[in-house]
Parts: structure tokens; sequence; C-alpha cells
């Protein structure tokens, strides 16, 4: 089947939710997205190169996406009214798969990366698979969307690195001070917090990473990433990738 | 093509190849074609020019590989490719599926034996109707300068390749030279078929927060709409002093600037950056062109330049 080739989006909501972190609801296709943890590519009028965004909830033809503000792209992007139409390629990339989740999924959030872990737990909610969210951040200042991740009911913990709200340290501090025993985790956040997860766990799982991109769809190879079966486009074999491909160096 | 009951023919020859029409996904922007099969029909275009080709499979260089500029871009993508012989057998076969025009086989090489094994290699192969000659890498055995930048090089690769394919030979250049016209006359009568230009203009940028390079490289090659009047200008230099066809290459994205460019003395027109942009692009550009030619008085694409 050929990509769908209407790409107008038009902006429904587009504000501030942290210190650094903006939401935004567009309104266009979604037919196309298969898989929790895809992204979309944004143009912004103005700048050469499309601006990948994780998505971070998908309701009916609604798409939700939180990004932070870290340049010029996507401050021009942060002040883009609602009714606004964009130019969007959806529904890229190889998402979570999540019929690896074994019984006890634990899904790791870090920063800006917890969006796209939402609509992981969201998607298995659906599924009737009961997944414990741990999400990290720098300090409570920097937190994102607890309060949507509160309502949806399940197993939730927070850690900020300063110990101003929830557990003092990383999320991995939360799950041996929880005593928890996840046999299963996903994680998206900073390369950092994603080492020490495929590191020091010892239990399989997948990971999103993030790379800077031209095309977004597989053509360019700016986001060529070596793995244990050879080099994997982050754009279209990931962004996620099970933990047993990676190499660390 | 008819638009009103007038005819529009957009098919153009590079020699004695004939393409239904000048537009050519550019080497490096389209992967081996078949991954762009999401998107649209990739039977409509032209030819395309594979990513390009070594001897030996290259992972490429450290990321970030890109870096966004004012009306361009900046990659350095390092030739990442699986190696001559997993491009036959895994990639062309994939490609042949997909796409039945001309393709256009783009090699590079660090050595001139590896230009020479390489053209060996793919000689033979169906539907490759075109080899392009990457001339930009550094030469190894030469003290690492581009073979492009010097016209003994380039001249001494062309005859290499020359001597083991009977296919036609067409060198891409490098604008990162000082003349561009010597090293087009250099091929040209060390035997080249034809030419392609222009590869992408060295440049860089440095993140103000870091106060580092962009891209892991730190140079890379600047590509987009910024780069098209330097192309058209060094076309217009070459297509005048050669007389071996001209296919142009550099910042094109619409269908009025192919028909600048072929004005310019291009034969055929790559199309890079604009597919990274728009995944349709050179669709849009093919399916927009009649209206363009008959905005200007065009009726025979072929007939723009002589």
């Amino acid at each position: 089947m050929k990509r769908n080739n209407d790409t107008n989006y038009t902006i429904v909501d587009n504000r501030w939710i942290g210190t650094n972190t903006m939401l935004m609801v567009l309104e266009g296709p979604t037919d196309e997205f298969t898989m929790p943890g895809q992204f979309i590519n944004i143009a912004i009028p103005g700048f050469t190169l499309r601006r990948p965004i994780s998505v971070c909830d998908i309701e009916g033809d609604l798409l939700t996406i939180v990004y932070d503000v870290v340049g010029h792209g996507t401050e021009a992007l942060s002040i883009m009214k609602p009714g606004t139409r964009l130019d969007i390629l959806p529904a890229l990339g190889r998402g979570f798969d999540i019929s690896k989740c074994g019984d006890r999924p634990v899904l790791l959030g870090g920063g800006v990366g917890c969006p796209p872990i939402y609509s992981l737990a969201k998607n298995m909610i659906s599924r009737e698979i009961l997944p414990t969210v741990i999400l990290g951040f720098n300090s409570d200042e920097r937190m994102i969307m607890i309060e949507q991740f509160e309502n949806l009911d399940i197993p939730f913990y927070v850690a900020t690195v300063d110990g101003s709200y929830g557990t003092k340290g990383f999320v991995t501090d939360v799950i041996k001070e929880e005593g928890l025993n996840p046999d299963y985790f996903y994680a998206c956040g900073p390369l950092p917090m994603l080492r020490a997860l495929c590191l020091g766990l010892t239990i399989p799982g997948q990971v999103s990473l993030e790379a800077r991109m031209a095309c977004g769809f597989g053509a360019c190879m700016c986001c060529s990433l070596e793995t244990k079966s050879g080099p994997k486009r982050i754009c279209k074999e990931g962004p996620v990738f099970d933990k047993e491909e990676l190499i660390w160096k | 093509m008819e638009i009103e009951g007038k005819e529009f023919d957009l098919s153009v020859r590079l020699n004695d190849v004939r393409l239904k029409n000048p537009v050519i996904p550019a080497s490096g922007c389209f992967g081996y074609g078949y991954g762009m099969t999401d998107y649209y029909d990739i039977d409509i275009l032209g030819s395309i020019s594979f990513k390009g080709t070594t001897l030996n499979p290259r992972y490429g260089n450290p990321l970030p590989r890109v870096a966004e500029c004012t009306s361009g871009m900046i990659n350095s993508v390092g030739l990442q490719n699986p190696g001559i012989d997993a491009v036959i057998s895994d990639e062309l076969p994939k490609m042949r599926e997909a796409f039945h025009g001309p393709i256009i086989a783009n090699i590079s090489g660090f050595s001139v034996d590896e230009y020479r094994e390489c053209c060996h290699r793919i000689d033979g192969q169906p539907q490759v109707e075109i080899i392009e000659l990457n001339v930009s890498c550094p030469n190894v055995h030469g003290g690492g300068m581009s073979f492009g930048t010097c016209p003994e090089s380039v001249a001494e690769v062309v005859k290499a390749v020359k001597g083991v394919t009977s296919i036609p030979v067409f060198v891409k250049l490098s604008p990162n030279v000082t003349d561009i016209v010597t090293i087009a006359l250099a091929a040209e009568h060390a035997g080249a078929d034809g030419l392609c230009l222009i590869n992408t203009l060295l440049g860089m940028r440095i993140d103000l927060r870091t106060r580092k390079p962009v891209v892991a490289n730190v140079m890379g090659g600047f590509s987009g709409p910024a780069v098209f009047p330097v192309a058209l200008r060094m076309i217009y230099q070459v297509a005048n002093a050669c007389s071996i066809p001209v296919i142009g290459c550099g910042g094109v994205s619409t269908a009025e600037d192919v028909l600048e460019m072929m004005m310019a003395g291009a034969k055929a027109v790559e199309v890079g950056t604009a597919n990274l942009i728009n995944p349709w692009a050179c669709r849009d550009i093919i399916d927009n062109l009649p209206d363009a030619m008959d905005r200007y008085g065009i009726s025979s694409l072929d007939s723009i330049c002589k």
C-alpha cells in the first residue's frame, strides 16, 4: 500500500506543559500508525530539514506530540497558533513491539523521552496488559505529564536526580527500592539512561533511540547505527531496537 | 504527455541512452530506489543514480552526520554502502523489481584500482546503462587529496575504468576546485562519455552551545536549494567548453529548476536534497513539467539544449 499523499495537519492546541516543554495536538490522518513509539517528521516553514518528534498519543484523528524547545526549529514550532497548517510525514519508523512484553513489563521514561512511553502504556492497557511505569527527571521543575500517567491507574513511580520529587536518583533506583521484579523493559530517554539500563538490567527489553536525521524515512543514511546485525537506520529499522541488538562502546 | 491538445515530449537522450524524462534521483538521496516505493511508483522516473558504492562494505562516518543550513543541509554520511558484491547480489535485483528503466551506477573509490575493480564487476549487470564515477573521494595513494581536484587523477581514473567496461562512463565532478572546466576537459580528453555536476560543496557548521562542529566529521557536503546558482553557473561553463553530455545536479527542487538547468546546458537533471524533504519530490517535478514547459513555450525537452 502506498503512503497517504495527504500530509496536511492542523494545529488544534499548542501549549507549555513544563519549563522547556510544549504539548501540541494536531488534527489529520492517523490511519497509518501501527505501533506506539513511531514518530512524525514536521516541515517547519523557513527551515530546510523536517523535525522528527515522537508521538505521545493518538485519539481518532487527533495526534499529540510533546517536544522540548531546544533550537530555532522547535522555537518556531512553539509560537505557532491553533489553526496553523503543517506539512507532516506521519507514522515513521518501527515502534515498540508489544508482543514480547512478558508478564511483568516495566516502562521507563526519562525527561522528554516520557511521551512515547505514554502511548505505549495506553496501548498495553487497551490490550489488557498491566505495565508498571517509572519516569525520571532531573528535578521537580522539569517534570511533565505526571497527571496523565497517574490517570492511567497503573503502578506508577517517579524519580528525580535531586530528590525534589519521588525517589531520589534514577529510574533504576526505583526498581531496587520498591523491590520490583519486572521480566521485560521498554525505555525511552537520554542516551546515558538507556546505556545504564541496557548494561545494568539483566532482563530483556527494547529502547527507543534518537538521532539527528535528514529525511526520516530511510533514504539518506544520516542516522545509521552500527548494531550486532550490521548497520541499521534509526529512522527506519528503529527508533526502537532490541537491547540485544545494540553495541555500547 | 498532452495538455489541451498540445503534446509535450519529456524524453531526453544521454548519448545512446534514452530516458523517458530528465528527472533522476541523485546518488545518496534515494538509496537503491525500492525503499521509496512506499511513497510512489518509481517506474515513472527517467533514471535512478544509486547510492555511492565502493569495493568493500563501509559503515561511513560517526553520527551526527547532518547539519541544518539556510536553504540547504550539510551531510557527512561517508559513503556508507554494503560494497559492490552485495549491491549486485542483493540491492540491484530488488531495484530492478521496482524500476525498469536505465540505472546509473554511482561508483566511488579510494584508489584507481578500486574504481577499476568496481566498474569491472558492475559491467554487464542488466539495466545498468551508465556508470557515474564519484571522484570526490580522497586518493589514498595520492596524499589523500580528492581525485576530483586534480585533472591528471581524473584522467587516470577515467582511462582505467574505460578499459574494463563498455558501459558509458560519466564523471561526477566536485565543485570544490579553482577551475571546473579544466577538470571537465581532462575527463573528456581521457575518454569520458559524459559528465555530471555538481557534487556537494564542502561546508561546515558550529553549534554555538558546545562551540564544536555540528557534524562529527567536522566538515561535510553542502547541498540543497542554496547551491542551485553555483551549480547552474558551473554547468553553463562546462557545457560550453565540452562536447560530451552533461547531467545537471545541485539544488533542483522544482520543474522550473529543471528547465533552467537544461537551458544552462544539462541534458538531464539529478534531484538530491529535495527528495529528503519531500519524498514525492521527483514525482511532483515530473507531474509539473508539462505545465512549466507550456508556460515557457517548450514542446520538447531534448530540444532545449543542443
